[in-house]
């Protein structure tokens, strides 16, 4: 590119920290979302000890903590090294607020998005640099501000991720810090997403239509869009509730409510079915904000490593667009309980089983992939290869969800968070992990440990398995997810050994992690260097040096062909890229 | 790396026939629509619940549809002298459209005051505040969030007449496409006021 | 959309004419919410001249008659939807809304 003197000029800052080159971009993001992923798992590692042994003092951190915040906040919250009903509410909510807004969303659309997604099509940079440093740095704040929450009087937001009114228009101070928050991680998703979209429709080289676009740039095409149009409603609903506690208006609140023996001292007039509503317009969509990218890195590793086109290319890209078109009419099958009348909820339970037919094509044609080729068992394409039954396991746990007469049975037990944890522990988290050794090459020049990878992979496949699969037994027995002593019930104490098990399982897939952040860190200083193409793959990301300069492409790509082109019969090489033209 | 890099800043491109700010502004116009849609839905939802004879009459409302109207006409004179900024960018004129670009900030200033001095001043005052029921919560939340977008609107407009004007000289045809783009957003503002006065002023 | 000066001076002229449009109806639209048609009627009679004060303002001044990129069109039809659906469902589920009487005929 003409500005390529620009990178050497650059001070540190503009080149690091308010850098606007989508790459420095993406890798801020990624790390960030890493950094918030491992704490929003020590807050559940935290929660799985009072699950397991309730009432006894937490080891190491019973001491550590009060030591770090004070006398009188271990007096309120951690008694006798034991953490109390509302802190463990506490760590709860910003537990799943953290994992999906601030660790998982981030991570795989911000991070891999931002960093592969301009390097597949071959674009120079995003469409709007400035305003990708801007939603990076409003997320940043975000983020901040939710950790902040935690040192607000009566601790951070406790009403659940999905702050259900009323209880969370009556909750402590925090939820009005999870609010504000909330509002700027809503502004980055938004301001990112039209970046996208422009970027996608504007920047591709030469030749690069749009069916040759690699099916991760679909995938994020699709949940920009899910999250253009899905995403300002939460942001509404945001508002209105910050109006309830701080103006002390009453969207949300019935008449004559009553809290603890308290009438509340609202005019009434509110709905809580409202808040539900505006929340899952976002949050069903968002389910597949969470999948649809972790598909596309899933599927970019499995085309390269088993040396075969994608089957069904065409009927995945298909499936992905219908899929993001039907998640907007299937949010309500979340509120089967809330007695919205059973028309409604017969026309959204038949919505949710349409939903699962293009969930269960794309995982069937990556399937069928697989099928006769010559695959490599690198640590990427494990982690691919699990995702597929993980991710199965998530989604046909689901059906029984989707159907309102199982649903009351089933909803708000362990079994639903067995359900929505294999979809995304396992499933998109385990794809973020497969795209972080994937990549990790183009983006550092040097290539990961297969060794560390490989005892990352079987021991967080095992312990994550020993987590979630228990789950199932609880919730069928009809354990509430809210609990914080299920021995208070008869059958809830007859299940507290699988409790026990599961917080056995958090705690192995936790010390699991330390492969991880080893490899990460010692293969930047000492891993062996890596070539510009080093899977022999074909999109145009492999194309650019490793890692890419300023500006990507030293001479901007022409495409020539589609984006799986492997193992072409009378070819020298098993592979085709995108921008050669000739064998 | 400046903007004037990338390709499409300036020219269309070919395919989508825009260039990148347009087509920006345009998917940034749709997530305001389903941000007000938010509100709108909500406002609905309780309308339609609410209990019989619990939603303020005409007279409990206390909102006249002279100030409304009256800035209501604020709103759309003010659309006018935008894409009259623009059509006189177009023409090559740029002190009448810079001429323009002041009036219409002064209408949307004026718009504001009215809201503030007459409105919610006032209300305020006799005690009509936002937790006096259910639709003066909404009435205070969507107008103040479309005040928000007004008071936007004029920070971008002054930008333009003041230090972004320079741009005028070394790229007219990038400064007319960003006061396209300014124009567009002006438009939608005043296209949600177009819904909210009969809602919140005459339909009670 | 691009056009000769000509065009544009044919164009201002357009912006008057629809400024005129947009006055009357908003005379309209006060005169019409003093004459009771029944509470509904009214309601539905402000909606229409609303929307289509609205139509003028996105077809003329934002230059949505003269577009032909397809993008922006499928970003609209989008919204259109994902807007209706965000005001039609939440409010099939409001209390004392007859929504079991409604859909009782469906079987």
């Amino acid at each position: 590119m003409s500005d390529h003197d620009h990178s050497h000029d650059q001070g540190f800052l503009r080149k690091y920290v308010f850098s606007i080159d989508h790459k420095v971009i993406g890798v801020q993001y990624a790390v960030t979302a890493l950094v918030f992923l491992f704490f929003g798992f020590c807050l559940m590692m935290m929660m799985r000890w009072q699950l397991a042994y309730p009432g006894q003092s937490m080891p190491v951190l019973g001491e550590l903590l009060p030591s770090l915040f004070g006398k009188e906040w271990a007096e309120t919250n951690m008694g006798g090294g034991v953490m109390s009903p509302d802190l463990y509410n506490s760590l709860g909510a910003m537990h799943g607020t953290i994992m999906i807004f601030l660790g998982v969303v981030p991570l795989i659309v911000g991070g891999f998005g931002n960093y592969v997604m301009p390097l597949q099509i071959g674009a120079p940079d995003m469409s709007f640099p400035k305003l990708n440093m801007m939603s990076y740095w409003v997320y940043f704040m975000g983020g901040m501000i939710m950790l902040a929450s935690f040192f607000a009087p009566g601790g951070a937001a406790n009403s659940g991720w999905t702050s259900y009114a009323p209880l969370s228009v009556t909750a402590t101070q925090g939820q009005t810090w999870w609010l504000v928050g909330m509002i700027f991680l809503i502004t980055s998703s938004l301001l990112g997403s039209v970046n996208f979209i422009v970027t996608i429709f504007h920047l591709r080289a030469k030749g690069m239509t749009m069916f040759r676009m690699p099916f991760f740039v679909w995938a994020q095409l699709v949940t920009a869009f899910l999250l253009l149009l899905a995403f300002p409603p939460l942001e509404a609903a945001g508002a209105l509730q910050l109006m309830d506690r701080v103006a002390g208006t009453s969207f949300f609140m019935p008449q004559g409510l009553v809290v603890s023996g308290v009438v509340q001292e609202y005019a009434g007039g509110g709905s809580p079915l409202l808040w539900q509503h505006l929340f899952w317009f976002l949050a069903h969509p968002e389910v597949y904000v969470l999948i649809l990218p972790a598909f596309g890195i899933i599927t970019e590793i499995i085309a390269a490593n088993t040396r075969k086109p994608i089957w069904g290319y065409r009927t995945m890209v298909y499936s992905v667009v219908f899929l993001g078109f039907t998640s907007f009419i299937v949010w309500a099958h979340h509120m089967f309980i809330t007695g919205m009348g059973t028309s409604i909820s017969a026309f959204f339970a038949t919505t949710t089983m349409i939903i699962s037919i293009p969930s269960v094509i794309l995982l069937t044609c990556l399937l069928i992939t697989l099928y006769r080729g010559s695959i490599r068992f690198n640590t990427a394409m494990l982690f691919a290869l699990s995702f597929l039954p993980m991710f199965a396991i998530g989604g046909l746990t689901g059906l029984p969800l989707g159907l309102p007469a199982s649903d009351i049975a089933l909803h708000d037990t362990y079994y639903i968070i067995g359900h929505f944890h294999y979809v995304v522990a396992p499933g998109t988290i385990f794809a973020a992990f497969a795209g972080v050794y994937f990549w990790f090459p183009k983006v550092t020049g040097r290539m990961m440990s297969e060794t560390l990878g490989k005892l990352h992979w079987i021991t967080s496949l095992i312990a994550i398995n020993v987590v979630f699969m228990p789950m199932f037994f609880q919730g069928l027995a009809g354990i509430s997810r809210r609990l914080y002593d299920q021995r208070l019930y008869s059958w809830g104490d007859a299940m507290q050994g699988w409790t026990v098990v599961s917080s056995w399982g958090a705690w192995a897939l936790g010390l699991a992690q330390i492969f991880f952040i080893l490899n990460f860190f010692l293969s930047i200083k000492f891993g062996r260097k890596a070539s510009a193409n080093p899977w022999d793959a074909t999109t145009l990301e492999w194309s650019a040096p490793s890692p890419p300069p300023h500006g990507n492409f030293a001479k901007v790509p022409t495409v020539h062909r589609e984006p799986y082109e492997y193992s072409v019969p009378g070819m020298s090489k098993d592979y085709f890229p995108q921008n050669v033209s000739e064998a | 790396m400046s903007a004037g890099v990338l390709p499409y800043t300036v020219e269309p491109h070919p395919v989508t026939g825009l260039y990148s700010g347009k087509l920006g502004t345009w998917l940034f116009l749709a997530s305001e629509v389903m941000l007000f849609g938010g509100l709108f839905s909500a406002y609905i939802l309780l309308r339609v619940g609410a209990p019989e004879g619990t939603w303020p009459t005409h007279e409990e409302a206390h909102l006249s549809w002279k100030i409304g109207g009256f800035n209501t006409l604020l709103l759309i004179i003010s659309s006018v002298t935008m894409v009259m900024a623009w059509a006189n960018l177009k023409m090559n004129n740029f002190p009448k459209a810079r001429m323009y670009l002041i009036v219409t900030v002064i209408l949307a200033s004026l718009f504001l005051t009215l809201k503030i001095s007459l409105e919610y001043y006032p209300h305020w005052h006799d005690g009509l505040k936002p937790s006096t029921n259910v639709f003066f919560g909404l009435y205070y939340t969507l107008t103040a969030l479309h005040g928000l977008h007004i008071f936007g609107g004029i920070v971008v407009m002054l930008y333009f007449i003041g230090p972004g004007a320079g741009l005028w000289k070394t790229n007219p045809e990038y400064y007319t496409n960003r006061i396209e783009c300014t124009g567009l957003y002006w438009h939608f503002v005043d296209l949600v006021w177009i819904f909210l006065f009969p809602i919140l002023y005459l339909m009670n | 959309m691009a056009g000769s000066d000509a065009d544009i001076s044919k164009h201002v002229k357009m912006y008057l004419g629809v400024f005129a449009a947009l006055f009357l109806c908003t005379i309209l639209t006060v005169a019409v919410s003093t004459v009771h048609l029944g509470h509904t009627n009214n309601v539905i009679v402000a909606l229409v001249i609303a929307s289509f004060k609205a139509s003028l303002v996105a077809l003329i001044f934002m230059h949505l008659k003269w577009e032909s990129s397809k993008i922006i069109w499928i970003t609209l039809g989008l919204c259109a939807i994902a807007f209706s659906i965000l005001m039609i469902v939440p409010m099939l589920t409001a209390n004392g809304f007859p929504a079991s009487t409604v859909f009782s005929t469906w079987g």
